[in-house]
């Protein structure tokens, strides 16, 4: 056939005797290139037969999570900063923490005082000179699970990340120990694990989530004044804690939209 | 077709299949599956060990205590604050028992006094707040009493109460020594409660040799003229 004569009626025709035009067959060849390369190379993937669901029943799709803390209620026992460590085999050490309690002393007009020894777990030594504070207080403090967090957005490997239920995780099979997310966190709430040599962090939990149980933290505190649950979609303690309570998070001029929400804080807690 | 084409087009190809291979080998499994990350991550996370049991667990079979909680001061605490981690003994109950803690040591982590903690949350010192009695002596530890309001004597001289609860006078009543006319409590100033005005009356402990430990002097050598409380401090003696 000449190629070139082009029209429908060649289209017709050839299709008619079983022969392909050569435009038409190169036009559909690129086509079908272009729509193919992606997944030849592995940028989008095709649904799997064999693509299960993790953890069964759960849908991480399903859930958005949050953590309300009450500075009005914490009474800096440290059961949580006992119990996350318990929970998660944090190292026992002073400077492994996935939560701890800072206790505030606030003085005159500007003296701020922060003091956090282990964590909170053996107790707070005596405040020199009573007389002179104008507020004293305890802050809980763990990973803010930010849904724009820094951490996720410095590790060059993708072995720390958020989840699809907004919980910010590590791989600790893929981390490779360059540090860069414990420097980004702005409220220093990485460490580094001593014998795995990867950044450790607070995962809300997150074995325990899946199995409908909250973070061990929340379920320890004898005040409530950690409460858990989700930010969207369903009631839950935290929806009845946010309504009722003026909300803070922590240093939110860094656009990290921390979703650990503190109620009853002082303005100097940072 | 000129001689080159083939050439690039061979020299494309390995570069293609290149890629594609080096991706296969150096990007692991499921990453990229939910997002920049590997998915399995994930589940190994989600797979860890499960070590608090929850208080949901516990009532399941410890209903009787759980009903006495749930109606006391302690309803927000739950059973593992103190009891410690329980899952390894919800999965074996007979085999693993939690720790059951009766020392005053675990009280005070939350209920010693400390300028920190929120106004009104129940705190105790101590040190001077029934010295070596466990706590579960005077409080039930599942539904503990609200601290009772001071009462009678207290109401007004609760730090001679606290100094004389850790005095060798502990056991004794105010009423003991003092006689508190009813008239004190509407005019504590002008109406005093009456003092030990005789050196007999501290002579009948201390100098009649009366039970053990309880030290002796000799009345009529000992101080003289002085009535005794106006050298010791009766609310603690021990005090120099």
């Amino acid at each position: 056939m000449d190629s070139r004569v082009v029209g429908s009626t060649d289209v017709a025709a050839s299709a008619d005797n079983g022969t392909v035009d050569r435009r038409k067959f190169l036009n559909d060849m690129l086509a079908a290139c272009c729509a193919g390369a992606p997944v030849i190379l592995g940028v989008v993937r095709l649904p799997s037969a064999f693509a299960q669901e993790a953890g069964g029943a759960y849908d991480a799709t399903e859930h958005v999570y949050g953590m309300g803390l009450d500075v009005n209620k914490c009474i800096g026992c440290a059961r949580c900063v006992v119990a996350c460590k318990t929970e998660n085999d944090v190292p026992d050490e002073p400077h492994y923490f996935n939560t701890w309690i800072e206790r505030y002393v606030l003085r005159g007009v500007d003296e701020v005082e922060v003091d956090s020894p282990n964590g909170g777990i053996d107790g707070f030594p005596p405040i020199r000179g009573e007389a002179e504070i104008r507020r004293t207080f305890f802050v809980p403090k763990l990973c803010n699970h930010c849904a724009n967090p820094p951490c996720v957005q410095v590790c060059p490997v993708g072995a720390t990340f958020i989840t699809e239920d907004g919980v910010v995780l590590v791989d600790e099979e893929y981390c490779i120990g360059c540090r860069y997310c414990i420097q980004a966190c702005p409220y220093g709430a990485r460490y580094m694990k001593p014998d795995e040599h990867v950044a450790g962090k607070c995962t809300f939990c997150y074995h325990r989530l899946v199995k409908g149980k909250v973070p061990a933290c929340v379920e320890v505190c004898p005040t409530e004044a950690r409460v858990f649950g989700e930010l969207e979609g369903r009631a839950t303690p935290l929806a009845r804690f946010m309504r009722f309570n003026d909300l803070q998070v922590l240093k939110p001029h860094l656009n990290t939209k921390p979703k650990a929400y503190y109620a009853n804080m002082d303005y100097e807690v940072s | 077709m000129p001689q080159q084409v083939p050439r690039l087009a061979a020299v494309f190809l390995i570069a293609v299949a290149g890629l594609i291979i080096a991706r296969r080998v150096l990007i692991p499994e499921s990453f990229g599956d939910r997002g920049h990350y590997r998915a399995l991550a994930v589940d190994s996370i989600a797979a860890r060990e499960v070590k608090y049991a929850g208080h949901q667990e516990c009532t399941l079979c410890h209903s009787d205590v759980a009903q006495v909680r749930a109606a006391g001061n302690h309803q927000g605490v739950s059973c593992e604050v103190c009891h410690g981690p329980a899952a390894s003994h919800v999965s074996a109950p007979m085999d693993v028992k939690p720790e059951i803690s009766r020392d005053r040591d675990l009280c005070v982590l939350c209920h010693a006094f400390s300028p920190s903690r929120p106004t009104g949350f129940p705190q105790i010192d101590s040190v001077t707040h029934n010295p070596r009695l466990p706590c579960m002596g005077c409080h039930l530890a599942h539904a503990p009493e609200p601290p009772v309001p001071p009462q009678g004597c207290n109401a007004c001289h609760g730090q001679i109460a606290t100094q004389k609860s850790v005095s060798h006078h502990q056991s004794l009543d105010c009423v003991t020594c003092h006689v508190a006319p009813e008239e004190h409590r509407m005019n504590p100033r002008s109406v005093r409660p009456s003092k030990p005005s005789e050196r007999s009356f501290c002579g009948a402990c201390h100098a009649g040799g009366a039970l053990g430990g309880i030290p002796q002097v000799d009345l009529r050598s000992h101080g003289q003229p002085y009535v005794c409380w106006q050298c010791h401090y009766p609310h603690f003696p021990e005090a120099r």
